[in-house]
């Protein structure tokens, strides 16, 4: 073997020992980091120094941020962490650098107001988020939109909703439903017609298909709730003709309270209990019900996304 | 453009594309565009923006890198190969030398651009199917990186007329984030008076303002690029440059190449 052939084979000999040794050597680094996982932080809370160290590609660093938190969100609710601390200042930074990134004020309140696990249950911050995106972009219906759902969802201030829908109804390129929803919220009258309007916008103006999915689940829910709500009243009706509670949904047919058969919107029959309650066959099915579940049990949530393609209960 | 400098410009712009750190930095350009698409898979509803952003700022900054690389060289090593003594023993002058070496550049940055705003434009075309109209005003902001380039590569070339390469690129790039952060400069001479807020006018007015021709932030979002705006640019982006280029020719013409 010539010595320059022997110096090739050692040399690529050498090259593969080392590389599997690094490769080696990093899974035990990774081993030891999870055994002991570091709290992340943020460790520039400052837009202006990062505006100046961007050297003017704002947009993009913006990008950078939104996408960390959007990572930061996922993560934490994968991992059924009720700790957010960090989502609020990565959304403040997003927005100071990029005031137009729509989607980190629409999603950002999203993920910022509802309650844990579904959210960080900071509906201040998320207001103030929202009021700060409508500041920067004031004929941008989609966040007179959000405000108002915020604050019908989240808060319950039905005067804070009509006066957001209302003035989203007033721009010059704005959605349908806007001013009917002001009205609404103005009358706060309809929970079901009013919640279903809503998710239905919610549906129609979004492209986003984990949104637009996220939005069904909340109409059947809505959906079931309503038929529930419905079947119990016929039940009282029942027992207020008859004296007695009825044994099978048959004999509210039968008494010609309902007519055909009674099904979820997943085609399953609704069970009329013992105790005169109407409940659903297989509750973990119809995500967010509130109505037709066992007594004490809790509406059932979506399972929990991977981070990268987490998506909150978003509108 | 006299067939003098034209030789020198092509000459440059041939040996520069025969240059491999050229072609290493416009796959790392193209690569970018195409992580752009990645990244916007793991955000939300960001996918359009993250491609132009991305791709506009690798455009610029991978073309800054190249502008000031080639630039610094462009003088330091004709004269340590003594081609330069070849070059300027024929019917050459000096400053044809100089102008022909900031075309040759020029150009090679011209056309590297075209491939990667190629490159930013099938990076859109997959994230969206489809080009929109806004599309039309990314080439507005391609069209300011070249103005960009024009400037970056007369200062390089500027600092190479009498300098190391090394203090060259370390001159060249210290402008270069000194004139991103031209309206901070503005804004500190504003608020301050007597000599020294005339000193901070004089600083803000003499390095380039590259601020102005930064629009990726807003070609991003879909928005227009005024008709003045551009014309102003041009106007500024050409003067300054020229002005780089006559201190540069000024300072060859003196220079002892013996």
């Amino acid at each position: 073997m010539s010595a320059t052939r022997r110096v090739n084979l050692v040399a690529t000999f050498g090259l593969l020992l080392s590389m599997a040794g690094a490769m080696a050597t990093l899974a035990a680094i990774d081993h030891q980091r999870q055994a002991s996982v570091p709290q992340e932080a943020l460790y520039l809370r400052s837009s202006k120094v990062l505006r100046r160290l961007s050297l003017g590609y704002t947009g993009l660093l913006a990008d950078v941020y939104w996408t960390r938190a959007v990572q930061y969100f996922g993560t934490q609710h994968h991992n059924g962490s009720g700790d957010f601390r960090l989502l609020a200042p990565l959304l403040e930074v997003t927005t100071e650098l990029d005031p137009r990134l729509l989607p980190a004020y629409q999603f950002g309140a999203n993920f910022l107001a509802p309650q844990p696990p579904n959210g960080a249950g900071q509906p201040g911050a998320a207001l103030s988020l929202m009021k700060y995106g409508i500041e920067h972009n004031p004929d941008q219906w989609r966040l007179y939109y959000n405000l108002g759902f915020l604050y019908y969802t989240e808060l319950k201030d039905y005067a804070g909703a009509a006066d957001a829908f209302a003035r989203g109804a007033k721009l010059p390129v704005t959605n349908e439903f806007m001013p009917i929803l002001a009205a609404r919220m103005a009358q706060h009258a309809g929970e079901f017609d009013t919640a279903r309007m809503l998710w239905f916008t919610t549906y129609q103006s979004s492209k986003e298909p984990q949104i637009r999915q996220n939005a069904v689940e909340h109409l059947l829910a809505l959906q079931v709730d309503e038929e529930v709500t419905r079947l119990e009243q016929v039940v009282g009706q029942y027992r207020q003709r008859t004296g007695r509670l009825p044994i099978a949904l048959t004999d509210l047919e039968h008494a010609g309270f309902i007519h055909g058969p009674q099904n979820d919107p997943k085609g399953h029959p609704y069970q009329l209990m013992p105790d005169g309650r109407i409940e659903v066959q297989h509750p973990p099915e119809l995500y967010f019900i509130t109505k037709g579940l066992p007594p004490g049990a809790t509406p059932p949530q979506p399972p929990r996304a991977a981070p990268p393609a987490a998506k909150p209960d978003s509108k | 453009m006299n067939s003098r400098i034209g030789h020198i410009a092509f000459n440059t712009f041939r040996e520069a594309v025969r240059d491999r750190v050229l072609y290493n930095l416009i796959a790392f350009a193209l690569l970018l565009s195409g992580a752009a698409i990645l990244v916007g898979e793991i955000s939300i509803d960001i996918e359009r923006l993250v491609v132009v952003n991305l791709g506009l700022t690798a455009v610029s900054l991978f073309g800054v890198l190249i502008a000031i690389f080639i630039g610094i060289g462009l003088v330091s090593k004709e004269i340590d190969k003594r081609t330069l003594y070849t070059v300027l023993s024929r019917p050459v002058r000096r400053w044809e030398f100089v102008v022909g070496k900031f075309f040759g550049l020029t150009g090679t940055l011209v056309v590297n651009t075209f491939f990667m705003a190629l490159g930013v434009f099938l990076a859109l075309l997959y994230v969206a199917h489809k080009f929109e109209k806004m599309d039309l005003w990314v080439l507005g902001a391609l069209y300011f990186i070249v103005l960009q380039f024009l400037i970056v590569c007369a200062l390089a070339l500027f600092f190479s007329s009498f300098s190391t390469p090394l203090m060259s690129a370390v001159f060249t790039f210290a402008l270069f984030v000194i004139g991103n952060l031209a309206e901070d400069l503005r804004g500190f001479a504003r608020i301050t008076h007597g000599t020294e807020g005339w000193l901070a006018s004089a600083i803000a007015y003499l390095v380039p303002n590259f601020s102005a021709l930064n629009v990726v932030s807003q070609v991003a979002h879909g928005d227009s690029i005024p008709g003045r705006l551009i014309f102003y640019n041009t106007l500024y982006a050409l003067l300054y440059s020229a002005m780089a280029i006559a201190a540069a020719v000024l300072i060859f013409q003196r220079r002892n190449l013996k």
